[in-house]
């Protein structure tokens, strides 16, 4: 059996190192050429396949219309299409919180909304949280308090984070904690994250 | 996922005539937490989508003192946090407290909460995208094909309801609680509005389990209502899970009880996470009604309410735990304060 699976693998003519070098190389190649000619190409490499719904929605204060696929999601929107790539796309399924934004004012999953539903609303993502050079203070408490260790989870946690203190939730320990249990943190970097929260809740509240 | 029309419904006549005018395969779609997961899992292919979460008044949340009415569209948070919710009902404030997250009770309706799909493994895993019965048989997702957890890994299928079909436990917890108050659900469809009692509103799996709610093709629920009764206030959901927060139930219980003293003058027990369908138990009711309540009794209570049941390979633990579930439920609402 394992003599046949090898065998396999070998005319293939595919190795796993083989499949990680083009894989890279492909990937550089996509992302490196920041050139304008190459960035005014980017909207007919757009496909849409299916059925078409029309949107206009304010998005980090900038109001946004376009034309696009009615299956999409608001997260998708977000990063494929305009460009806010801080929102993270952990599992797609409603269960990590790394998509976190705001839809009129309340934090929202955007990987299980659908962005059809945006259609006249506000959206606002860690990319729309604070304005000019200033950090907002959950931004700034969570690199205070060394909240984050990889960081993918980070801009959903402080979407949660700051509608946690706005919504008045952020009362106890236990308060916070239960309040962010919709965020997951895979490094567990939760210690520094409440400490955040209860930094940020006093700077927030005055 | 196939391409499809996207509508909003203004008002609950303009989603029911949208229906009709799209054919087979419309969906209503309130918050999408559910239907929009499930068509990225390629179970749910609707080729029309019905938006109803914009109807005019739809998620109102108000009372006359004597009925409480929430419209199908009202937010899981918005009634959760709702003051006469809060302080006249904890069990339904705390069942949706309880349920997801915040961000999924921003989203999520009262309405569609009641109509969610289970979240059985084999039912949602199984899809695969080129054949409809996938890599792992589920009468639920596909009738007739067979049921991948009976034999298989079954730590949280359900103890109470299963048949020879299927063992997939109703997710929810919110119909658990709405369960002990004995609410109704309005709707409206095709055939005009009619309200229905909770307890009629879920089919048992027997040979059948792809058909979960009696709701006809195009019925939308408009209105959840729940009539005021003594017992509101000494009410609790209590619920044991896998970790402490953002997750299904293993067990849970909704409790409401009305004392004299310490005697139980009438009590309603229905159970979460242990059955397939939101679930009632009178057997429960009976033992403690009309006698003082203490430890001993509340346990016996519980294991009135899994005298029935039937478990796996791996899911046994949920009788027990069901049992004491049930007694830390009546314990804590009793001593809550009328
Ligand atoms: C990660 C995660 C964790 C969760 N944890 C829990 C939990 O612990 N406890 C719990 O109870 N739930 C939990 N849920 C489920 C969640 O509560 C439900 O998905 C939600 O309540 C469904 O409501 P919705 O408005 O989003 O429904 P949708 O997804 O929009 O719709 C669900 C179904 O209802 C139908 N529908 C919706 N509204 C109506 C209406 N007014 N009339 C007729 N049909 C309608 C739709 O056609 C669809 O079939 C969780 C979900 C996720 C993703
Ligand atoms: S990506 Fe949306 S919750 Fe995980
Ligand atoms: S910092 Fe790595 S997942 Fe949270």
């Amino acid at each position: 059996m394992a003599d046949e699976g090898s065998t396999k693998t070998q005319t293939a003519g595919v190795t796993r190192r083989v499949v990680l070098a083009t894989g890279a190389g492909a990937a550089a190649a996509s992302i490196l050429p920041l050139d304008e000619s190459a960035q005014a190409q980017m909207p007919s490499a757009h496909v849409e396949t299916g059925r078409k719904v029309h949107l206009s929605a304010l998005i980090n204060g900038q109001r946004v219309s376009l034309e696009l696929d009615s299956r999409a999601s608001l997260l998708d929107l977000l990063r494929e299409r305009l460009g806010y790539t801080g929102t993270k796309k952990g599992c797609d399924h409603g269960q990590c919180g790394a998509c976190t934004v705001h839809l009129d004012d309340r934090p929202v999953s955007a990987c299980l909304t659908m962005a059809a539903k945006i259609d006249g609303r506000q959206v606002t993502t860690i990319e729309g949280l604070s304005t000019g050079q200033d950090l907002h203070p959950m931004q700034q408490a969570f690199i205070d308090n060394d909240a984050l260790q990889c960081g993918y989870c980070t801009p959903g946690q402080i979407m949660s984070a700051v509608a946690c203190v706005t919504q008045g939730r952020a009362t106890d320990p236990d308060a916070i904690r239960e309040f962010m249990s919709g965020n997951i943190c895979r490094c567990g970097a939760y210690v520094g994250i409440l400490a955040a929260v209860e930094q940020a809740a006093k700077v927030m509240e005055g | 996922m196939q391409g499809l029309n996207y509508t909003f419904a203004r008002s609950a006549e303009e989603a029911v005539a949208q229906f009709a005018g799209a054919g087979g395969s419309a969906r209503y779609i309130a918050g999408g937490t559910n239907l929009y997961d499930l068509m990225k899992l390629g179970i749910e292919r609707p080729a029309h989508l019905i938006d109803v979460s914009r109807i005019d008044g739809m998620d109102a949340i108000e009372t006359d003192g004597e009925v409480l009415r929430f419209g199908g569209r009202a937010l899981m948070a918005d009634v959760a946090y709702a003051p006469v919710v809060r302080d006249e009902y904890p069990l339904l404030s705390q069942s949706l407290l309880k349920a997801a997250s915040q961000q999924l009770r921003n989203m999520a309706t009262v309405g569609g909460n009641l109509l969610q799909r289970t979240r059985c493994m084999y039912f949602r895993n199984g899809a695969g995208s080129s054949s409809m019965v996938g890599v792992y048989p589920c009468n639920k997702r596909e009738p007739h094909s067979g049921c991948s957890a009976i034999g298989g890994v079954d730590r949280t299928q359900a103890v109470l309801g299963t048949s020879q079909a299927c063992t997939a436990v109703a997710p929810g917890d919110w119909p658990v609680a709405l369960m002990a108050m004995d609410a109704t659900i309005e709707t409206l469809g095709p055939q005009g509005a009619r309200a229905l009692p909770i307890a009629e509103f879920y089919r048992l799996p027997g040979d059948t389990p792809h058909s979960e709610f009696n709701l006809n093709p195009g019925e939308l629920v408009t209105a959840i209502t729940v009539r005021k009764t003594p017992a509101g206030r000494r009410s609790t959901y209590h619920k044991v899970r896998d970790r402490e927060s953002y997750a299904f139930a293993l067990a849970s219980a909704a409790v409401a009880v009305e004392m004299e003293g310490a005697t139980v003058r009438a009590a309603r027990i229905a159970l979460g996470g242990v059955a397939t369908t939101p679930w009632r138990s009178s057997a429960a009711e009976a033992v403690v009604t009309g006698s003082t309540l203490t430890r001993e009794l509340a346990i016996q209570a519980g294991r009135a309410a899994f005298a029935d049941a039937r478990s796996g390979k791996q899911n046994a633990f949920k009788i027990e735990l069901g049992a004491r579930v049930v007694a830390d439920a009546l314990i804590i609402a009793a001593e809550r304060r009328a």
